[in-house]
């Protein structure tokens, strides 16, 4: 039954995720979206992974992608973590205040 | 033999009074500094006494200092019979002076600072001495030259003192500039600088003609000896040099370093011999150095700088005699000088002391009976440089004088001779201002204590007897003598100007004071063009210094150093730089989200090229 659906769909369907993800990371200003958009993007890797490793017969596509979500898992406790220090310090999450790296 | 222990003492000398000069007590000093000048000339007696007749040169090889391609300089120390008189010369006089030094400066802060000084000056003159190469001497040379900085500007806190100085050690840095490339031009032409090696080099060689390699080597190191023996046109620091100490004046800027340009051009006469032009220059030179210092030693008030100006002259009698190819003559009367020029200052010295600090003939008169050692040995000193008969200044000028009127240029003898006159005039001016007619001063003169007139007693004894040790003679091996025959006609003429002049002093400054005003005032503005030294520093003030201050204010300091090297080079570059960052700045803006961009940015231009990579 998948084979109904072509493989470029999928590579579509992930190109799409990734502009959004890309695009809200640039363009949403609260911490928590970016930090969202940031998951997107990783997803829509995992999912290009994945189709290329299911049209080529290969596992090793699958393998990267549970690399890649245990990363996205860890980096997740860590960003989550800068969140909740960056707004105890400063009381605010607008990415635009946060500018403190810089001479 | 062990020839470097001789200079070694003074060394350690200084070394002990130097660094720890402040705590120890006077005494100890005393027997520190003057012990190791006697140690000295004990070694140099005893060496003597061992190798004499010196018939053949005693060398030693110490170490090797240099030694690179073909450049190779020991450590190397020679004594041959031109070495044994200036050692004798240098530690003998040393030593008495040092012993009056004690007496002089006793009251004087910075006692052993003084000493230390004076110590080191001993061992740089004695390595100057006993060097048997140039580059050797070179060393002892630029020593004694930096000592007689530290001593003409001892009393640094007034600024006088610490002008002349300078005025010393950067005239001299003049002669020196001409001494070192003289150095270079003989490394290159005779692949050494020993002594030995040279001479045995050119003894092949013809005579020159005219100006060839030789006449600019030995005109070269001519110039350096203008410099350190005050001869013209660099004899300008030397009467200023009086600002130092008068022991200072008598050791160094009359008896020893002063006499270092003379000693060697003796050394390398080998050279001059093959270089006839030069050592005409060098023989013209002296002597227009011995008249002119004269005349301005005519009419000097301070008692120092009127025996500055007769140092400078003697100096100029030293190297007419060089000129002339009598070195011995030179040499001689080098050693008389050493006597009697540093009696002269030495009883200055006693005076200045007794009338606590008081230099001005004007403020003085009188001091016969005050000071009657100083009265005796001063005037035995005057009637030597004045060539009375007997006396050792006497023979050794009549050396000279009897070289110039044998010689193809008999005016020089004639010049020479009138000079002498001038000489006897112009010292015996000195001598009766001081001890005759009435006292002008308002110090209670009195005479100076045993050490000091000790020495005294003992150069005025030299001074008597000098003319007997027979220099020429025993320098004959070195430097042969040319026949003179019996003409007493010189040695007559010169005496008659020497006794002349002293008759002339005696009407002008004891009989009738006030021909000496009428005289001075029908010479009007001759008279001011003396007693202002012809205007000789004025003119250097004017055409040198001058115009030298104002490049180096104008061009030098303002354009090159601030505008180039401040505004160009370093805040230029430091400007660069500030203007990359500013622009590099711009990446750093702390905003996540411009960095974001920029790694997107990156990341299309990264997938573009790869894009393009592929598609080829």
């Amino acid at each position: 039954m998948i084979n109904h659906i072509p493989v470029s769909w999928y590579l579509t369907l992930s190109a799409v995720l990734f502009g959004l993800g890309v695009a809200g990371f640039i363009y949403r200003k609260s911490v928590i979206t970016v930090f969202l958009s940031i998951e997107l993007m990783l997803n829509a890797v995992n999912l290009t992974f994945v189709t290329f490793s299911y049209q080529n017969k290969n596992i090793d596509g699958h393998i990267y992608s549970f690399f890649v979500m245990v990363v996205a898992a860890a980096e997740a406790a860590v960003g989550l973590a800068i969140i909740l220090t960056i707004f105890k310090n400063r009381g605010t999450l607008q990415i635009d205040d946060i500018d403190s790296m810089k001479l | 033999m062990n020839l470097w222990l001789i200079p070694l003492c003074p060394l350690i000398g200084f070394l002990l009074s130097g660094l720890l000069g402040k705590r120890l007590p006077k005494q100890l000093v005393n027997l520190i500094c003057v012990g190791s000048v006697a140690a000295s000339f004990g070694l140099v007696l005893f060496l003597l006494s061992k190798i004499y007749p010196v018939d053949t040169p005693v060398s030693e090889h110490d170490f090797t200092w240099i030694q690179s391609g073909a450049l190779s300089i020991g450590f190397d120390l020679t004594v041959d019979r031109l070495t044994a008189v200036m050692l004798l010369v240098v530690t003998g006089v040393g030593l008495l002076i040092h012993t009056y030094s004690i007496g002089y400066m006793d009251h004087e802060e910075g006692y052993g600072r003084f000493f230390a000084y004076l110590n080191l000056f001993m061992f740089f003159m004695l390595l100057l001495v006993l060097a048997s190469n140039l580059l050797l001497v070179f060393v002892g040379w630029e020593g004694v030259g930096l000592c007689s900085y530290l001593l003409v500007g001892f009393y640094f806190k007034e600024k006088f003192a610490g002008d002349a100085a300078n005025k010393a050690f950067i005239v001299n840095r003049i002669g020196d500039f001409g001494f070192m490339l003289g150095i270079f031009l003989l490394f290159i032409h005779f692949k050494t600088l020993d002594f030995v090696s040279m001479a045995a080099a050119v003894k092949g060689m013809p005579v020159e003609v005219g100006f060839g390699t030789l006449g600019v080597i030995t005109l070269l190191l001519f110039v350096g000896a203008c410099g350190k023996s005050a001869q013209l046109p660099l004899y300008v620091w030397l009467p200023d040099a009086m600002a130092g100490p008068t022991p200072v004046s008598a050791l160094i800027h009359a008896a020893t370093m002063v006499t270092a340009g003379v000693y060697m051009v003796a050394r390398v006469a080998f050279l001059y011999d093959h270089a006839p032009a030069a050592m005409h220059i060098v023989a013209l030179v002296g002597l227009a150095t011995a008249m002119f210092a004269a005349t301005i030693g005519l009419a000097q008030n301070d008692i120092k700088k009127v025996f500055a100006y007769s140092t400078v002259s003697q100096l100029g009698y030293m190297f007419l005699g060089l000129g002339l190819g009598a070195y011995s003559a030179g040499i001689f009367h080098l050693m008389t000088h050493a006597f009697f020029k540093a009696l002269l200052f030495l009883g200055a010295g006693s005076v200045i002391h007794g009338l606590s600090g008081e230099q001005d003939l004007r403020h003085m008169g009188g001091l016969r009976k005050a000071m009657p050692i100083t009265f005796v040995t001063l005037g035995i000193a005057s009637l030597t440089i004045s060539g009375v008969p007997y006396l050792s200044g006497f023979y050794s000028k009549d050396a000279i004088l009897a070289a110039a009127y044998e010689s193809p240029w008999p005016w020089m003898f004639w010049a020479g001779a009138a000079t002498a006159g001038v000489t006897a005039f112009y010292v015996f001016r000195a001598y009766f201002l001081t001890f005759f007619g009435k006292y002008r001063g308002h110090h209670h003169p009195h005479e100076s204590p045993f050490v000091m007139t000790f020495p005294l007693m003992v150069l005025a004894a030299l001074s008597i007897g000098g003319g007997f040790l027979s220099v020429p003679n025993w320098l004959a091996p070195m430097f042969p003598i040319t026949e003179h025959g019996d003409n007493m006609q010189p040695m007559i003429i010169s005496v008659a100007f020497g006794i002349g002049g002293i008759l002339l002093a005696a009407l002008f400054y004891v009989f009738s004071p006030s021909l000496s005003d009428s005289v001075k005032s029908a010479a009007g503005p001759i008279y001011t063009l003396v007693l202002n030294k012809y205007y000789i520093d004025e003119l250097y003030a004017a055409t040198i210094v001058k115009p030298l201050t104002l490049i180096s204010r104008t061009v030098l300091w303002r354009g090159v150093d601030e505008g180039l090297i401040d505004t160009g080079l370093v805040n230029g570059l430091g400007k660069v730089v500030r203007a990359l960052g500013e622009v590099a700045r711009r990446w750093q803006s702390g905003s996540v989200r411009n960095a974001a961009t920029w790694i997107l940015a990156g990341s299309l231009l990264l997938i573009f090229i790869l894009f393009l990579g592929v598609n080829r």
